[in-house]
């Protein structure tokens, strides 16, 4: 019994000392926001005193300079609707495609998961030149290839669970008189609601947190919250770090309330999602 | 069932179809002509066979350097990531006090994106490195440490959740016989939790694997390359080819073709090799 205990207490201090690394980074970004620019990129581990401390300078300059207002609202806009939309479209279309083996239902399943494997710079160029040409280089026209992108992962993922969902439910369905779209919505979707939930949980940390696509898309006119931060250090040649500091932690807050108020779907999520993949 | 047709159809499959083949299959089926192509627009394409592909590897160092950088990082990053994240995994399901508030800490990081981290990490290693003069761009062996620390950092938690779910599963009853056996700690870990975790040990591989080789954010926002390109990565070469040189998205494109078919071996070569030893065990 003693010696389990003793290894416990080891264990207990190990977890410990590892959960204090890897906090120190996000604490130091946001004491360092607090500090004078010109302090912070030569002693960073220093908390301020009166002399470095500036209050909400940075933040106001940091808002101010990237728009922060506006990134934020569009990186809520884009993720939400873009969530959305794939959870609908994407449930629709895996439930079908595993229901309706046609030849054509079957190769489209393989294309989605081969897409999945498929790394990002192979299509950016071909894709937004597309996007450019069809004028899908808005917001709207951005959920939309969202859509496209996020397909191939979510269409898995439910197929996976579609599979195992009793098909008798849904002809019952049929013979009482509904009719294919109303049996979905009221009978296999609320069967598939916790895997929507594991889809909408990895799409959204997908695309909250997506550079790239949205910059090459849409950046020239709207900016999301990555996009402003990487503004903010292209823009001028020496970065405000006072601003830098300001708008990471403006950039952190919103997923650590996120990550705080749905913990134990994303931790479930991220393990259902992981066993399909 | 015979209640299919061509209206729900469109309802059902047509949507997800269209957006799917914008986003993704014509341009993958055009990105895959043009890297055969000179062009700067799309529309001014011009069939010149494999040149494209000769240029990307012999115009200058950076693709055969940055695929060298990639293949060092991704080693280093694969094994730190998953050795920490299988230890944490082992301690977090001991039963300890504290349990799910070290988890939710060990996986916070995860949540940030790619730009975030690299800027977070920046301030940090500058700030270790100013005390003895240097920055992380002077030399390539900062940015290298810098972004194998970071991408740890980041991808401990996830893998840690997929390994405390595996072994979550193990049976209670195999522990119980083992410790009724006089096995130790070590032996039960060796023996009964490692080959009772292989397909988690799958999945962390593909996903850390795939993950550290298609690595684009991290690497533009803590180094973007710097010093001279030397810490430059496969995505970000593509990236600088495409739109930091007028003229060159052709053997961008045929940079972008060779990095998909890397990724593609590496990732299946790995699935068969450990769903092998799945069935093995």
């Amino acid at each position: 019994m003693k010696r389990i205990k003793i290894s416990n207490i080891l264990s207990f201090i190990v977890l410990l000392f590892s959960s204090v690394v890897f906090l120190v980074p996000i604490v130091t970004v946001v004491v360092n926001s607090f500090k004078d620019k010109f302090s912070i990129s030569q002693e960073p581990f220093v908390l301020p005193n009166s002399n470095t401390f500036v209050g909400i300078e940075n933040y106001i300059s940091g808002i101010n300079d990237t728009d922060f207002l506006s990134a934020f609202f569009w990186s809520l806009f884009i993720t939400v609707c873009s969530v959305a939309v794939i959870i609908i479209f994407t449930a629709m279309t895996a439930w079908y495609i595993t229901r309706f083996k046609t030849r054509f239902n079957k190769t489209l399943y393989y294309l989605f998961v081969f897409s999945m494997i498929v790394p990002f710079q192979m299509v950016m160029f071909t894709m937004s030149k597309m996007a450019n040409v069809l004028g899908l280089d808005n917001p709207i026209g951005l959920i939309f290839i969202y859509l496209g992108f996020g397909a191939g992962l979510s269409v898995f993922i439910f197929s996976g669970f579609v599979k195992s969902i009793p098909k008798s439910l849904e002809e019952a369905s049929i013979i009482d008189g509904c009719n294919v779209f109303e049996t979905f919505w009221r009978v296999v979707f609320p069967i598939l609601k916790p895997t929507a939930i594991t889809v909408a949980i990895l799409n959204t940390m997908w695309v909250w947190n997506d550079y790239l696509l949205p910059y090459l898309v849409i950046g020239s006119d709207y900016k999301t919250i990555p996009i402003a931060v990487q503004y903010l250090k292209g823009g001028y040649g020496s970065v405000d770090m006072g601003a830098m500091m300001a708008m990471l932690v403006l950039a952190i807050v919103p997923v650590v309330i996120f990550y705080l108020s749905c913990q134990k779907y994303i931790i479930k999520g991220v393990a259902a999602g992981a066993v399909k993949g | 069932m015979k209640y299919a047709s061509k209206r729900w159809f469109i309802i059902f499959v047509v949507p997800t179809f269209a957006a799917f083949a914008i986003a993704f299959l014509i341009p993958f089926l055009s990105g895959l002509y043009l890297s055969f192509c000179e062009f700067r627009t799309v529309s001014d394409a011009k069939f010149v066979g494999l040149k494209n592909y000769l240029s990307a590897f012999s115009d200058n160092g950076d693709f055969l350097n940055a695929l060298w950088f990639t293949v060092k990082f991704s080693f280093a990053a694969v094994i730190v990531i998953n050795v920490i994240a299988f230890l944490l995994a082992v301690l977090l399901t001991r039963g300890i006090r504290g349990t799910n508030l070290f988890r939710t800490v060990f996986f916070m990081p995860n949540l940030i994106g790619g730009i975030v981290l690299g800027y977070i990490w920046q301030l940090i290693i500058n700030g270790v490195l100013y005390n003895y003069g240097y920055s992380i761009t002077s030399s390539a062996t900062f940015g290298y440490w810098g972004l194998v620390i970071l991408s740890s950092w980041q991808m401990i938690g996830y893998m840690m959740i997929i390994y405390i779910a595996g072994i979550q599963n193990i049976p209670t009853a195999i522990l119980e016989a083992a410790r009724v056996d006089g096995a130790s700690p070590f032996r039960t870990l060796r023996s009964i939790v490692i080959p009772s975790v292989m397909p988690s040990i799958t999945i962390c591989l593909f996903l850390t694997i795939t993950n550290s080789f298609k690595l684009f954010d991290q690497n533009l926002a803590l180094t973007a390359g710097a010093p001279s390109k030397q810490t430059q990565m496969l995505a970000l070469d593509i990236y600088n080819t495409f739109y930091g040189r007028v003229g060159y998205e052709g053997v961008g494109q045929a940079k972008a073709v060779v990095f998909f078919v890397l990724v593609a071996i590496v990732a299946l070569l790995q699935l068969y090799l450990t769903r092998r030893r799945e069935v093995e065990n």
